[in-house]
C-alpha cells in the first residue's frame, strides 16, 4: 500500500516533467502565428512563382503604401477586440480627420495646424465612441454603426462637394517616395514602431494584462480593482486618435481628399484583427498575430493584382481566408461534438 | 390574507405595464414618423402629395424587408452582415438570366432570388451553429465572398432596363389604390413574419436563444437548428430584395446594394431591436426603415441639404440606442420593485 502513495505521484511528475520538456515546442506550433506564419510563407511563394519581380524592393514598397493606414487602425482595434467591444468607426473616423483637415487647409491654415485640429476631432470623436460604451454601458457594434454613420456624414458637412489639393510636396511626397535608403513606405514604417510600442503595452504592462482581464471576465475585472470603464474610454480616444492619424496619412498619400476617402475601410479592418487570432470574445490574441494578418493580407493583395486579378474577385480570397482562420479553429470541437450527439443518438 | 391574494396578481399586472412599455416602442416609432412628416409638410407642403408619400413607401420598402430577416437572426443574438451582397448578387444574376432567356418566366425570377439568398444564408447558418464561431465573423467573412462571387458573375457589365421583361418591372412602379405594390408585398411579408414571431412556437424559441442561451438549451430548445432556420429565412428574404432591387431599379451593376447591411442594423436598432437578443419586433423594424428614410427624404424636402442625411441618421440611431438602454433600465427597476412587493408579502 505504502509504496503506491509514494510512487504514483512520483510517476505522475514525471510523466508531467516528460510532457513539459516537450510541450513548449508543440505549444509553439500549434500557435495561431506559426500558422500564420507558415500561411505567409505559402503567399510569399506563391507570389514569386507567379511574378518574378515579387520579391522587388518596389514590390514591398507598395505593399507597405497600401497596408500602412489600415495596418496603424488595427492596432488600437485589437485592444479594444481583446476587451470584448468593438468599433466599426474607424474607416468613418479616418474619412472625417481628412475632411476637418482638407477644409481647414483649404481655409488657409497651416497644414500642421489643420492637422493637429484632425487629431483633436479624432480624440473627440473616440470620446464619444468611449462615453457611450464605457459610461452609459450601450452595446459598442451598435453605437460604432452609429458613429460610423455620423461621422461620415459629418465629413460630408464639413467637406463634401469639394476635393481638395494642393498640400505641401514636402509632405505628400510619403505617397511616393520611400523612407530614404530604404524600401519602406513611411506610413509602414510608422506602423511597425507603433507595433512594437501597442506590442509591448499589450504583453508586457499592467495595463496590458488589465484589458486582457477584462475581456475575459469583466465583472471579475472589476471586483479585483480594474477600472474598466476608465480603460475601456481611453482605448476609445486612443482609436480615434490613430484612426484620425491614419486618415491624415491616407489623405498626405493621395494628396487630394474628399469626404468619402475610405469608405468601407472598416471591414477591412475588423477582418485584419481577426484573421489576426484575436478572439472576437475577448481576452485572447497578440500584436504579433495582427502584423502577420496585416503582411498576409497585403502580399495575398499585391500577388493577386499582380496576377491582373480585380479587386472584387480579391475579396472572394479575403473572406475565404477569414472564414478559414475562424472554422479551422473551432473545427476539431465541432467534429468532436458531432461524434459525442452521434454517440448519444446510436 | 388579502395581501396574499393580491401579491400573485400585482407581477401580471406590472408585466401587463411591460408589455404596453414595449408595444408603445412601436408606437412610439410610428408617431415619431408622423412627427417628421407633419414638421416636413409644414415647412414645404409637397411633401404631403401622393407622389412624395408613394416615395417614402417605396423607398423604405427593401430596407424593410430586408428588416425581418435580420431581426429574425438578431433577436436569437447573432446578426447578419451578408444581405448586401446577397441584394447585389440575387439582382444581377436575376437579371443576367432574363438577358439572356428572354422567355423567362417572371415568376421564377423571384424564386431564383429567394433561392439564391436562402443558399447563402443556409452556409452562414451552417458554419455559425456547427462551428460555433461568432456569426459577425461568419457573416462579414461571407459579405466579402458574396461581393467577390458577384464581381466575378458581373464582370464589369450592367443589366440595363431593355433587358427585362415590362411584366417584371412593373412590380416596382405599379400601384394599387395609390400604395406601390413594393410596399404591398413588404407589408405582407412584415404582417406574416409579425403573425409568425409572435404565435408559432419555433419563433418564440428564437426570443428564448436570445435571451439567455444557457436557459434556452436546459429547456430542450434545439437552438441550433432555430438559429440556422433564422439565418437561412435572413438569406431568402435578402434573396427575394435583391429580386425586387432590380424590379425597382430595372438596372444593377456590381455596386447593388453595397452598403446596405449597415443601414439594415440600423433600422432593426432604431426599431427596438436589442442587439444583444432577446427582444424586438419586425413590424419596429419595419417602422424603423420608414422612419430613417422619412427623415431623409424630409432633409431633402426641408432644402437642408444633403449632406446633413447621414450624420442625421447616425445621431438619430445613437439616440434610438440610448433610448433603448434606458427603457430597459425602467423596466428592469419595475420589475425590481415586483420581486420586492412580492418578498414582502
Amino acid at each position: 500500500m505504502t509504496p503506491d502513495l509514494t510512487t504514483k505521484p512520483a510517476a505522475r511528475t514525471v510523466l508531467r516533467g516528460g510532457e513539459g520538456g516537450g510541450q513548449p515546442l508543440r505549444r509553439a506550433l500549434l500557435r495561431w502565428e506559426s500558422a500564420l506564419v507558415l500561411v505567409l510563407v505559402a503567399v510569399i511563394v506563391f507570389g514569386s512563382v507567379h511574378s518574378s519581380t515579387f520579391l522587388d524592393g518596389t514590390n514591398f514598397f507598395y505593399i507597405g503604401l497600401n497596408m500602412g493606414e489600415i495596418a496603424i487602425m488595427a492596432l488600437p482595434l485589437t485592444l479594444i477586440v481583446m476587451t470584448g467591444e468593438m468599433d466599426l468607426s474607424v474607416a468613418s473616423m479616418l474619412g472625417l480627420s481628412g475632411a476637418v483637415m482638407g477644409s481647414l487647409f483649404h481655409d488657409g491654415w497651416s497644414v500642421w495646424a489643420a492637422m493637429a485640429a484632425a487629431l483633436v476631432v479624432g480624440a473627440a470623436g473616440g470620446a464619444l465612441n468611449g462615453l457611450l460604451v464605457a459610461k452609459m454601458g450601450l452595446p459598442s457594434i451598435a453605437v460604432t454603426i452609429g458613429t460610423l454613420t455620423l461621422f461620415r456624414g459629418l465629413a460630408e458637412v464639413v467637406l463634401a462637394p469639394r476635393t481638395v489639393t494642393g498640400f505641401p510636396i514636402s509632405l505628400t511626397k510619403i505617397g511616393v517616395v520611400p523612407v530614404q535608403g530604404t524600401q519602406i513606405a513611411w506610413s509602414a514604417l510608422i506602423f511597425l514602431v507603433l507595433a512594437v510600442v501597442f506590442g509591448v503595452v499589450l504583453h508586457a504592462t499592467p495595463l496590458g494584462r488589465s484589458i486582457t482581464a477584462i475581456g475575459l471576465q469583466p465583472e471579475a475585472a472589476r471586483f479585483s480593482g480594474i477600472r474598466v470603464d476608465r480603460i475601456t474610454f481611453g482605448l476609445y480616444v486612443v482609436s480615434g486618435v490613430f484612426c484620425a492619424f491614419a486618415g491624415i496619412l491616407f489623405t498626405l498619400k493621395n494628396s487630394s481628399v474628399s469626404y468619402d476617402a475610405g469608405t468601407g475601410l472598416e471591414l477591412n479592418v475588423v477582418a485584419i484583427v481577426l484573421l489576426g487570432g484575436v478572439s472576437v470574445f475577448g481576452g485572447r490574441g497578440t500584436v504579433a498575430g495582427v502584423v502577420l494578418a496585416v503582411a498576409i493580407v497585403g502580399c495575398l493583395q499585391q500577388a493577386l493584382t499582380q496576377m491582373g486579378v480585380k479587386p472584387e474577385v480579391q475579396n472572394i480570397v479575403t473572406g475565404g481566408l477569414l472564414l478559414i482562420s475562424v472554422v479551422v479553429p473551432n473545427g476539431g470541437a465541432a467534429v468532436r461534438r458531432m461524434r459525442d450527439r452521434l454517440r448519444r443518438a446510436g | 390574507m388579502t395581501a396574499q391574494a393580491t401579491a400573485p396578481a400585482l407581477p401580471t399586472e406590472r408585466f401587463a405595464r411591460g408589455a404596453a412599455l414595449l408595444r408603445a416602442r412601436e408606437l412610439g416609432i410610428a408617431i415619431a414618423v408622423l412627427l417628421v412628416f407633419a414638421a416636413t409638410t409644414i415647412s414645404n407642403h409637397a411633401f404631403a402629395n401622393a407622389h412624395s408619400i408613394q416615395q417614402l413607401l417605396t423607398g423604405a420598402s427593401l430596407i424593410a424587408l430586408l428588416g425581418v430577416g435580420e431581426t429574425m437572426v438578431v433577436v436569437t443574438r447573432n446578426v447578419d452582415l451578408s444581405v448586401g451582397s446577397v441584394v447585389g448578387l440575387s439582382a444581377y444574376v436575376v437579371g443576367d438570366v432574363f438577358k439572356h432567356h428572354s422567355g423567362f418566366p417572371v415568376l421564377l425570377g423571384y424564386v431564383l432570388g429567394i433561392a439564391i439568398g436562402a443558399a447563402v444564408g443556409a452556409v452562414n447558418g451552417a458554419i455559425t451553429t456547427v462551428t460555433r464561431v461568432p456569426s459577425l465573423v461568419v457573416t462579414l467573412a461571407m459579405l466579402y465572398v458574396v461581393r467577390g462571387v458577384d464581381g466575378v458573375v458581373v464582370d464589369g457589365r450592367t443589366i440595363d432596363p431593355g433587358a427585362i421583361p415590362k411584366s417584371y418591372t412593373e412590380v416596382g412602379y405599379r400601384t394599387f389604390l395609390g400604395v406601390p405594390w413594393l410596399a404591398l408585398i413588404v407589408a405582407v411579408v412584415v404582417a406574416a413574419a409579425g403573425y409568425a414571431m409572435r404565435s408559432f412556437r419555433a419563433s418564440r424559441d428564437l426570443y428564448a436563444i436570445g435571451s439567455n442561451p444557457e436557459a434556452a438549451a436546459l429547456a430542450g430548445i434545439p437552438a441550433g437548428r432555430r438559429v440556422f432556420s433564422a439565418f437561412v429565412i435572413s438569406g431568402a428574404l435578402a434573396g427575394l430584395a435583391g429580386s425586387l432591387f432590380l424590379a425597382l431599379h430595372a438596372q444593377v451593376d456590381v455596386t447593388g446594394g453595397n452598403g446596405y447591411e449597415l443601414t439594415v442594423v440600423s433600422a432593426v436598432v432604431v426599431g427596438g431591436v436589442a442587439i444583444f437578443g432577446g427582444s424586438g419586433t419586425v413590424l419596429g423594424a419595419a417602422l424603423g426603415a420608414l422612419l430613417l428614410n422619412t427623415i431623409n427624404q424630409a432633409l431633402v424636402a426641408a432644402k437642408i441639404s444633403s449632406f446633413w442625411n447621414e450624420a442625421v441618421a447616425g445621431g438619430l440611431l445613437l439616440a434610438a440606442i440610448a433610448f433603448d438602454r434606458w427603457l430597459g433600465l425602467r423596466v428592469a427597476r419595475s420589475l425590481q420593485s415586483v420581486q420586492g412587493a412580492h418578498r414582502d408579502a
